[in-house]
C-alpha cells in the first residue's frame, strides 16, 4: 500500500540547503501499524510531510494506493490529503475556536461529506474513545488526552488510507498515553488501519507491529517485535 | 460548517468585530445620512412648490431652479398682463428676497395667495396686519424657539414681528407682505416669480405656450417641469459631495477589513495550517477569510443603519429648518454593496496571504 524507493527531500529555504532524506526505501502493507523512531533531525517528520502531502519529494519513488506522489500537482497533494490520509501531531492542533465535534464536521465539511451521516463504525469508535460526553467542549476546556483522542476521531472520520501519527504522545503523560495507544493498536485491529507513528519512547513503539529505526534521512534498522500483525496476509518487509 | 467557523473566528475576538463593524457602520451612517438629507430638502423644497397651488411658474430670463438671476420689473404689470390670458385663473406676483444661510423670506399677496391654495393654516396668529409682520412656518419656529408677538431680527436690520406662525409646505418658510418687502429692499414693484392658476389642468400646455409666446425669453415652467428640476441631479455640488462620501467610504471599508483580515491572518497562523493539514485547498482558506470579510461588512451595514437612526435623532435638533433628513430605505441596498466591495476587496490580499501559506511552517510555528 505504501512504497517508498530511494526518497530524498532537501530543503532549500535557507541559505544552505538541507538534505532532510537522503534515500528512503520503506514498504508498509495495508493493516500494517509502524512506528518510526530515531533521534531529533533524522528526517521522520518530514517523512510524514511527504506521504501526507504537505510536502512534495525531490526525487525517488513514493506510492500510496500505488499514486505516485512525486508527479503530484498541488492540487492533487491537496486531494490526497483530503481523500487519502488522516495526521495526529503532538500538539493535538485542533481549531480552538471550534467545538470537538465541530471539529470533526469541519474535516467532513472539508472532504465534501458533511451532508453524509457519519457511518456506523465511526460512531462505534466514538464510543470507545470516550470523548461522546465533550464533545460540545472547546479544546481549551478538554485535557490534554481528550483533545487528542478528539483529534484521533477527526483523523480518521474521512476513513483515510493512511493515519501518520507524528508523536502522538509527546504531550501525555504515561495513563493518557497509553490510553491513545491502545486507540491506535483498536483501529487498527478494528478497521485494519494503517498507521505510521513517530515515537521516541521505545514502550509506545512496541504497540505497532514492527519498529522503522531512522538516522540522517535514512532508515537504518528494521525490526518485528513481539506484537503480531494483525494482517497474516502482509507480505514481506520492503527494504 | 463553515459559516460557524467563520461566525466562531469572529466571536473569538469580539473587540476587535465590533471596532470593524462600528468603522464600516460609521461609513454607512454617513453614506445614508448625506443622501438622506439631501432627499429629504429635496423632497421639502418639491413639496412647498407644489404646495403652491400653482400650475405654471414664471422667473426671469437664465433662471435655475435654485437661483434667481434677478428680480423683474414692473410686477403688477406683468401679473395683470398674464391674468388677462385665455384660461388663467390666478396670477400673483412673489418677491424672493434672499438673507443669507440659504434662506429667503417670500413677499406675498395674501389674497391671491388663499385663492390659489386655500391659504395658511394658522397654528399661532393670524394673518399681517402691520408693514412688519412676519409669518413663520412651524419648523423655522421650532428651532429658533419663536412665538407669535416675538421680535425677530434676521440680520438686514429691519425689526420684524412674528404674527403667525403656520404649518409648513407651502412656498416658502418665511413670509412677509409683498409691497413692504419690496419697499424695504428697495424693489418696488418688483418680483422673483409669477405663480399661475389655470382654469383645467388640460389647459397647462396651451397657457404655458402662450405665455412663453408673450414673454418670450422669460423661463416658464409648469409645475411638474420644476418638480422634476427640484432635484439632487441638478445641484452638482450636492451630487459630487455624495460621490466623495461614497468613494471614502469604499476606502476606508476596504482599509478597515484589510487591516481586520491581516491580524487575524497572522495570529491564525496555526489554524490555517490546521485546515491546509486536514486538505482544505487554497480555495477553501481563502473562502473562509472571504466570508468572515462579507459578514462583517453585512454586520457594519446593520449597524451602520442602526445608526443612521441615531444620527437623524440628533441632527433634529442642530439641523436648520431649510434642511430635513429623512431615512432613506432604497439606498440600503446600495450601502451595502459599497461595504460589500470594500470588505472583499480587503480580504482578498490577508486571504491569498493565507491560501498560500506553507501548512508545515504553519504548523510549526507558536
Ligand atoms: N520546513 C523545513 N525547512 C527547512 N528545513 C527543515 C524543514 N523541516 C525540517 N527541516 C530539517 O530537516 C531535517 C529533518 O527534520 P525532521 O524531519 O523534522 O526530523 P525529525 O522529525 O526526525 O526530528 C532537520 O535538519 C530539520 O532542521
Ligand atoms: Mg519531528
Amino acid at each position: 500500500m505504501i512504497e517508498i524507493h530511494g526518497l530524498t527531500k532537501v530543503y532549500e529555504t535557507g541559505e544552505v540547503p538541507v538534505h532532510a532524506l537522503r534515500g528512503v526505501d520503506l514498504r508498509v502493507a495495508k493493516g500494517e501499524f509502524v512506528a518510526v523512531v530515531g533521534p531529533s533531525g533524522s528526517g521522520k517528520s518530514t517523512l510524514f510531510h511527504i506521504l501526507g502531502g504537505l510536502t512534495p519529494p525531490t526525487s525517488g519513488g513514493v506510492f500510496i494506493n500505488g499514486r505516485d506522489l512525486l508527479r503530484m500537482s498541488d492540487l492533487e497533494r491537496t486531494e490526497l490529503r483530503k481523500t487519502h490520509v488522516g495526521f495526529v501531531f503532538q500538539k493535538y492542533n485542533l481549531l480552538p475556536t471550534l467545538t470537538a465535534e465541530e471539529n470533526i464536521e469541519i474535516a467532513r465539511d472539508i472532504a465534501g461529506r458533511s451532508s453524509q451521516p457519519l457511518d456506523k463504525d465511526f460512531q462505534e469508535i466514538l464510543q470507545h474513545l470516550h470523548i461522546t460526553g465533550r464533545m460540545h467542549h472547546k479544546p481549551r476546556a478538554l485535557s490534554g488526552g481528550e483533545q487528542q483522542r478528539v483529534a484521533i476521531a477527526r483523523a480518521i472520520v474521512n476513513r483515510p488510507a493512511l493515519l501518520l501519527a507524528d508523536e502522538p504522545t509527546g504531550n501525555l503523560d504515561t495513563e493518557n498515553s497509553e490510553a491513545v495507544l491502545t486507540i491506535l493498536r483498536d483501529l487498527n485491529a478494528r478497521l485494519n488501519q494503517t498507521i505510521l507513528m513517530i515515537t521516541h519512547n521505545p514502550e509506545a513503539a512496541a504497540y505497532a507491529h514492527r519498529t522503522v529505526r531512522m538516522r540522517d534521512g535514512r532508515i537504518v534498522d528494521e525490526s518485528l517485535p513481539g506484537a503480531s500483525p494483525h494482517d497474516t496476509n502482509r507480505p514481506k518487509i520492503g527494504g | 460548517m463553515i459559516y460557524r467557523l467563520v461566525w466562531e473566528n469572529l466571536k473569538h475576538r469580539p473587540v476587535r468585530t465590533l471596532l470593524s463593524a462600528i468603522f464600516i457602520g460609521v461609513q454607512v451612517t454617513l453614506i445614508l445620512t448625506i443622501v438622506g438629507l439631501s432627499d429629504g430638502t429635496f423632497g421639502e423644497m418639491q413639496e412647498r412648490s407644489r404646495g403652491t397651488g400653482a400650475d405654471i411658474v414664471i422667473r426671469p430670463p437664465n433662471s435655475t431652479v435654485i437661483q434667481f438671476t434677478g428680480n423683474m420689473m414692473h410686477g403688477k404689470e406683468l401679473v395683470a398682463k398674464v391674468r388677462q390670458q385665455p384660461h388663467v385663473k390666478i396670477a400673483t406676483g412673489v418677491l424672493v428676497q434672499g438673507i443669507g444661510n440659504f434662506q429667503s423670506i417670500s413677499g406675498i399677496d395674501l389674497a391671491d395667495f388663499k385663492a390659489m391654495n386655500g391659504g395658511f393654516t394658522y397654528i399661532e396668529g393670524g394673518p399681517f396686519q402691520h408693514p412688519n409682520d412676519l409669518m413663520i412656518d412651524a419648523n423655522f419656529a421650532r428651532f429658533r424657539k419663536l412665538h407669535v408677538g416675538e421680535p425677530l431680527d434676521l440680520g438686514n436690520g429691519f425689526n420684524w414681528n412674528i404674527c403667525a406662525v403656520v404649518e409648513p409646505g407651502k412656498l416658502s418658510q418665511l413670509f412677509a407682505q409683498l409691497q413692504p418687502l419690496q419697499e424695504m429692499y428697495s424693489a418696488t414693484n418688483q418680483v422673483s416669480a409669477v405663480y399661475v392658476q389655470v382654469d383645467d389642468p388640460a389647459n397647462i400646455p396651451a397657457v404655458k405656450d402662450q405665455l412663453q409666446k408673450l414673454l418670450d425669453d422669460y423661463v416658464i415652467l409648469t409645475m411638474q417641469q420644476l418638480l422634476d428640476m427640484i432635484s439632487v441631479d441638478n445641484v452638482p455640488l450636492v451630487k459630487g459631495f455624495t460621490n466623495v462620501v461614497i468613494g471614502i467610504s469604499l476606502v476606508v471599508g476596504f482599509l478597515v477589513v484589510l487591516l481586520t483580515m491581516y491580524t487575524a491572518v497572522l495570529e491564525r497562523t496555526r489554524e490555517i495550517g490546521i485546515l491546509k493539514a486536514l486538505g482544505a485547498s487554497p480555495g477553501y482558506v481563502l473562502g473562509v477569510l472571504l466570508r468572515e470579510a462579507v459578514l462583517l461588512a453585512v454586520i457594519g451595514t446593520v449597524a451602520g443603519i442602526a445608526m443612521t437612526y441615531g444620527s437623524k435623532w440628533l441632527l433634529h435638533f442642530v439641523l436648520p429648518p431649510m434642511l430635513t433628513e429623512i431615512a432613506v430605505p432604497r439606498w440600503w441596498p446600495i450601502a451595502l454593496a459599497i461595504s460589500l466591495v470594500g470588505g472583499v476587496l480587503g480580504a482578498i490580499y490577508p486571504g491569498v496571504k493565507a491560501a498560500r501559506q506553507d501548512a508545515i511552517e504553519a504548523l510549526s510555528y507558536d
